[in-house]
């Protein structure tokens, strides 16, 4: 579904190499509003075919134990060097994050000698550690770049497990240990990984103030992360405010609220071709803009008749029809992974709670029962969930609602405020702004309520949307 | 006989002649006496008989604007004029859009300025405090400023000199989080876009 993202890979045996359709690395490597550089071709393969069957497992009832030790630098030149040693730490933490494996912390084997070939590898020294899989690699520099190769051994079988190798640009090395923890999930746990996914979120770190205002208003702009923080960059640059970023699924554009034209209305920057569109022009107030799962129509919150309703329009602004139609506030719409359902916030019993409705406008459903719900957002399949935020006392609090069992879940526990949940796209993640390190910030979590990471440290972050 | 004739009418003389002196000397010690200062009812306005009732249907002349608001008053510019609140903003209670006693009271000073002043161009901004959440707060702000927007319009302000825009609670007013700065920061902030 995601298919202009992926990268493609060289695999033994038939090597394939960066192909057109604007790749996520040489994207991610680039500036954002400049389009993608083709690398150059290089040279065909002579590796052999390889069994890339044998799969990982640990003893029974535990996750394989995996080491990641630094992948050795072929040529002497810094960035060579460089992007062998974060390769090699990026990818144990790709392959942390997911929980798939057991990582063996990296400091207890340094002293284990890393081969260069199968015939190197000192695989009795990886099973007195207890590794079960050991992925080893090198870093080479090329015309193009930098060659990367990365192998991963079964420690038992003695025999590599999957094996890839990649050329391209060595200006963020980060997306070669991405992909491979990609991969690797893929091969070896039939998931998918988030390593080459995105935060997008609005931000005050850039402290201008608003234009020909009386008080000091400090703008917010919208930016862009890797799912872990890393490779933080500005989208938006119009000095107002800009708040609540939305992925399209296809990860080129994102939909957000901007107050660039005084009235709030609704943008969609294509932050890889640089361009924007303005979907809903008028004298009305247009927010909280999201893209269906198909990327071909927007849900939002609009009052151009008199009242916060929601409306569906299509991607470039035609069709708009009105969904809902209550006195009440009507807001902050999410759409079921079918598309064929909208939950969405509604205060119309008085206090503000999360409902659900038909995208033709049937079936209405109240879903929560909380003092204050907000923030729905539905969780992709197999999940099916809706996580939101729920005032449990001062502040709030992430919780996830099974719409299979009714059965509601907390997942933040009071420290600071936590609001405005987003999944990740294989649903064992959520991005939300949080308090609980001063000032605001976006963490993640898993979605047992583990795993609590900070993803920003600059001025004051929210709103955060994670990328399909 | 004679003799006592005459002492009798010299005695009666000379009682005359002392009467009359004194007489004569009475009005001269009022005139040297130092007048008064000059006081401050010189000017006054002698009183004058109450007016009579004026007849109802009789138009009751209306002094100019420039009376009521003083030249010198108002600043020039829009900038100016916002710096100065000239249109006082109004405060709502927690989770609330409904405009109270003390902003009704608020509004329609607002309302006055407003038809004073019929070139102006209004937008109320709603705002609300760190309390909500961010994208519910996007609503709440926008009902607070129609609430506002609508009792001006009640009070005769044509709705087209009115704009509303919500900010939710991305611009607090004030930076504090207690209730102090919270009741400051759930307001409709009114700014003057045109003159």
């Amino acid at each position: 579904m995601t298919e202009p993202r992926r990268l493609q890979i060289s695999a033994p045996p038939a090597r394939r190499w960066w192909r057109g359709g604007a790749p996520a690395a040489l994207l991610i490597a680039g500036a954002v509003a400049v389009g993608a550089q083709q690398p150059p071709a290089a040279p065909p393969s002579s590796q052999q075919p390889s069994s890339v069957s044998v799969r990982i497992t640990g003893e029974p009832g535990t996750p394989p134990r995996m080491a990641v030790p630094d992948l050795i630098a072929l040529s002497p030149d810094k960035e060579t060097q460089e992007a062998a040693k974060v390769i090699g730490q990026v990818l144990w933490d790709d392959l942390n994050f997911e929980r798939e494996f057991y990582m063996i912390p990296r400091d207890t084997y340094k002293s284990i000698p890393v081969g260069t070939s199968i015939a190197d590898i000192p695989f009795p020294r990886w099973r007195e550690l207890g590794a079960d899989g050991v992925v080893v690699g090198t870093v080479q520099k090329v015309d193009a770049g930098i060659r990367v190769e990365l192998r991963l051994y079964s420690v038992r079988a003695q025999q590599q497990s999957y094996g890839r190798e990649y050329t391209g640009s060595g200006a963020n090395p980060r997306v070669y240990a991405h992909t491979m923890s990609d991969e690797i999930h893929e091969s070896q746990r039939s998931m998918r990984g988030v390593a080459r996914t995105k935060l997008a979120f609005s931000s005050d770190r850039n402290r201008d103030a608003v234009a020909n205002t009386v008080e000091k208003r400090e703008v917010k702009e919208i930016y862009i992360a890797d799912y872990d923080g890393a490779n933080q960059r500005r989208v938006t640059i119009n000095r107002n405010l800009n708040i609540t970023p939305n992925w399209s699924p296809d990860g080129r554009s994102i939909a957000y609220t901007s107050y660039r034209k005084a009235l709030p209305d609704i943008l969609i920057s294509n932050i890889f071709v640089g361009t924007m569109e303005e979907p809903t022009k008028g004298s009305a107030s247009n927010f909280l803009p999201v893209f269906s799962p198909d990327g071909k129509q927007i849900a939002f919150m609009s009052n151009r008749d008199g009242n916060s309703e929601l409306y569906i329009m299509n991607r470039d602004g035609s069709g708009v029809r009105r969904l809902t139609d209550n006195p009440a506030i009507d807001s902050t719409p999410t759409w079921s992974p079918t598309g064929t359902q909208i939950a969405f916030t509604s205060d119309r019993t008085g206090t503000p709670q999360v409902y659900v409705i038909g995208a033709d406008g049937t079936g209405l459903r109240r879903l929560t029962y909380e003092s204050y719900a907000d923030r729905a957002t539905w969780s992709p399949a197999p999940y099916n969930e809706i996580a939101f935020a729920a005032r449990t006392g001062p502040g709030y609090d992430i919780k996830v609602l099974s719409l299979a069992d009714g059965v509601t879940r907390q997942i933040t526990f009071g420290e600071g405020t936590n609001e405005s949940p987003a999944w990740s796209p294989n649903g064992r993640h959520l991005a939300f702004m949080s308090t609980r390190a001063g000032r605001s910030h976006i963490f993640t979590v898993d979605r047992d309520g583990r795993n609590i990471r900070q993803i920003t440290r600059d001025g004051n972050n929210f709103t955060p949307n994670w990328s399909q | 006989m004679m003799k006592r004739t005459q002492f009798t009418a010299l005695v009666a003389a000379a009682l005359v002649a002392v009467t009359m002196a004194s007489c004569a000397k009475k009005p001269a010690v009022p005139v040297a006496r130092p007048m008064p200062p000059p006081a401050e009812d010189t000017n006054a306005i002698p009183p004058t008989p109450p007016a009579p009732p004026r007849p109802v249907d009789e138009p009751i002349p209306v002094p100019p604007e420039p009376d009521t608001i003083r030249a010198g008053d108002l600043p020039d510019d829009l900038d100016g004029l916002n710096r100065a609140g000239v249109l006082k903003a109004i405060f709502y209670d927690l989770d609330s859009s409904e405009v109270n006693a003390e902003g009704q009271k608020l509004l329609q000073e607002n309302a006055d300025m407003m038809r004073k002043n019929p070139s102006w161009q209004v937008t109320i901004e709603g705002h609300c405090d760190e309390r909500g959440t961010a994208e519910y707060n996007l609503a709440l702000g926008e009902r607070r400023a129609v609430a506002a927007r609508n009792y001006l319009v009640s009070l005769g302000i044509p709705a087209e000199r009115v704009r509303t825009v919500s900010y939710g609670k991305e611009f607090p007013f004030e930076q504090g989080h207690d209730e102090a700065a919270w009741s400051r920061n759930r307001r409709a902030h009114f700014v003057i876009t045109a003159k």
